[in-house]
């Protein structure tokens, strides 16, 4: 397609947003309300995010993002609207996500509101719109700059804080989730493994080991985030504003997703603080107690963050099989492969 | 492999110079970002021809050592986690996590020098 014609479709698809947007927004703020200054503010292949304003009849401005499956995928009637139609990889579907982040936000996590929901129809994928929030979500930014450097220092407890609020949650108020306990979840990362036919004797030592300690993994089964780390946290001056990326939300164990925002891929070189690059363990670990999620052994951290390297190293090699397989023949994707041994070596250093 | 020069290794040489000194003050956005994921794509080829046939040597001669068997690399690696796998290995466990640690410093000495290194 040449690329005059692949503009062209651009055009109509954002006025087809347009349309429907508009139409939402008068549905949900009243009629005469107007939709400005959309514009996309990136597309991955996985998923769009659009940025746009509700201009309210009073005059005032809601500051919004919409957040959407691409649309390639419902014209090939692959993945739209199905509740629940999830694995632990493609993460839930975005009614799901944004249901999500709503109650995430009942219960006091930072979270930027959910005020609709767009359906799939010819005009548009299914998504959600939530607020659109000032400060920085990324974690290199909220490491290095000095307008944080305020907000470091609390962010770890915060972090505590928020993930032992959405741990929470009864499970009978959460929509349908994938699940995966801790031997489910070890069994997984194995068959990945295994399927990409290339023995991995370190990360088989891991696997090993967190096996022979299946017990210091704890049994409790609850929401867990699923990508809770340095890059899905909206920091401002004042510390956590918003916990972001709810789209690998399952039931899981909840101590793994303090594993994972230990894990040094986070750390973005700042190695001195273990949490984040920004925060200390205690910290997290006071914060999680804080907010009632009771005192966590250092012991079942040291798993859920061998686990998380152990997931790192996974999900590294997934995404240069996406290329070697042909799926999606990417540079950044195969040369990603290379980063699974920094979860190798950060986990070989772990276990013992 | 000719070892008439320009060697392989000269050959990515110049093609990552390029990419430094010509394509990346010229270009932007994602296609810069790509650019660097390029560059440093070539610099990995780059040290494992110049390291990797050495580290391979010493990993294959520690498995012999471990395994008391002998085979390829490919071949003693999926031994080695077979055996880890099975448990046959429960007694020698100081010693595969040494070769293992050793291996995993090995591989990032190509993938990433800089990753043992804080950047604080």
């Amino acid at each position: 397609m040449t690329a005059d014609i692949n503009r062209k479709k651009a055009e109509i698809q954002t006025l087809d947003l347009a349309a429907v947007l508009r139409g939402r927004v008068q549905d949900v703020y009243g009629p005469g309300t107007e939709i400005d200054g959309l514009v996309r503010l990136s597309g991955g292949a996985s998923r769009e995010t659009w940025s746009f304003d509700a201009l309210l009849p009073d005059g005032k401005r809601k500051p919004l993002i919409l957040k959407r499956d691409p649309l390639n995928e419902i014209r090939d009637g692959n993945t739209d609207g199905q509740p629940g139609g999830a694995n632990v990889l493609l993460g839930v579907d975005r009614w799901t996500e944004g249901r999500l982040m709503q109650l995430a936000g009942e219960v006091g996590v930072p979270v930027p509101e959910v005020p609709f929901f767009l359906d799939a129809d010819d005009r548009t994928s299914a998504g959600f719109v939530m607020q659109r929030l000032d400060g920085e979500a990324l974690g290199r930014r909220i490491l290095r700059e000095d307008a944080y450097a305020q907000a470091r220092p609390k962010l770890a407890f915060q972090c505590g804080e928020a993930a032992a609020r959405f741990h929470d949650i009864p499970i009978d108020r959460l929509p349908e989730l994938p699940s995966l306990t801790a031997t489910e979840a070890l069994d997984y990362h194995q068959d990945v493994i295994d399927a990409f036919k290339q023995p991995h004797a370190g990360f088989e030592y891991g696997i090993h080991w967190l096996r022979e300690r299946l017990e210091l993994a704890g049994d409790r089964l609850t929401l867990v985030h699923g990508d809770f780390r340095n890059g899905n946290l909206l920091v401002d001056g004042a510390g956590l504003r918003g916990v972001l990326d709810w789209e690998l939300g399952q039931l899981g164990n909840p101590i793994s997703d303090l594993g994972w925002i230990c894990i040094r891929a986070w750390r973005y070189g700042y190695y001195d603080k273990p949490v984040g690059g920004f925060g200390e363990v205690a910290d997290l670990l006071d914060g999680y107690e804080a907010a009632g999620g009771g005192r966590v052994p250092l012991e079942r951290l040291r798993f859920w963050e061998a686990f998380g390297c152990l997931r790192w190293g996974v999900v590294c090699m997934i995404m240069a099989f996406t290329h070697i397989d042909g799926r999606e023949r990417s540079l950044e994707k195969v040369s990603i492969g290379r980063r699974a041994v920094e979860g190798e070596y950060d986990l070989l250093q772990l276990v013992d | 492999m000719p070892t008439d020069r320009p060697t392989a290794a000269e050959l990515v040489e110049a093609v990552r110079e390029f990419l430094t000194d010509h394509v990346a003050p010229n270009v932007e956005g994602q296609l810069a970002f790509h650019t660097r994921v390029a560059v440093n794509a070539l610099a990995i080829v780059e040290r494992t021809m110049a390291q990797g046939g050495a580290m391979d040597d010493a990993e294959l001669a520690r498995l012999r050592e471990l395994l008391g068997q002998d085979g390829d690399l490919g071949e003693m690696n999926g031994a080695l986690a077979r055996a880890i796998r099975s448990g046959a290995m429960d007694n020698d466990r100081a010693a595969v996590l040494e070769h293992l640690r050793l291996t995993a410093e090995d591989k990032i000495a190509l993938a990433n020098p800089r990753y043992l290194t804080p950047r604080g």
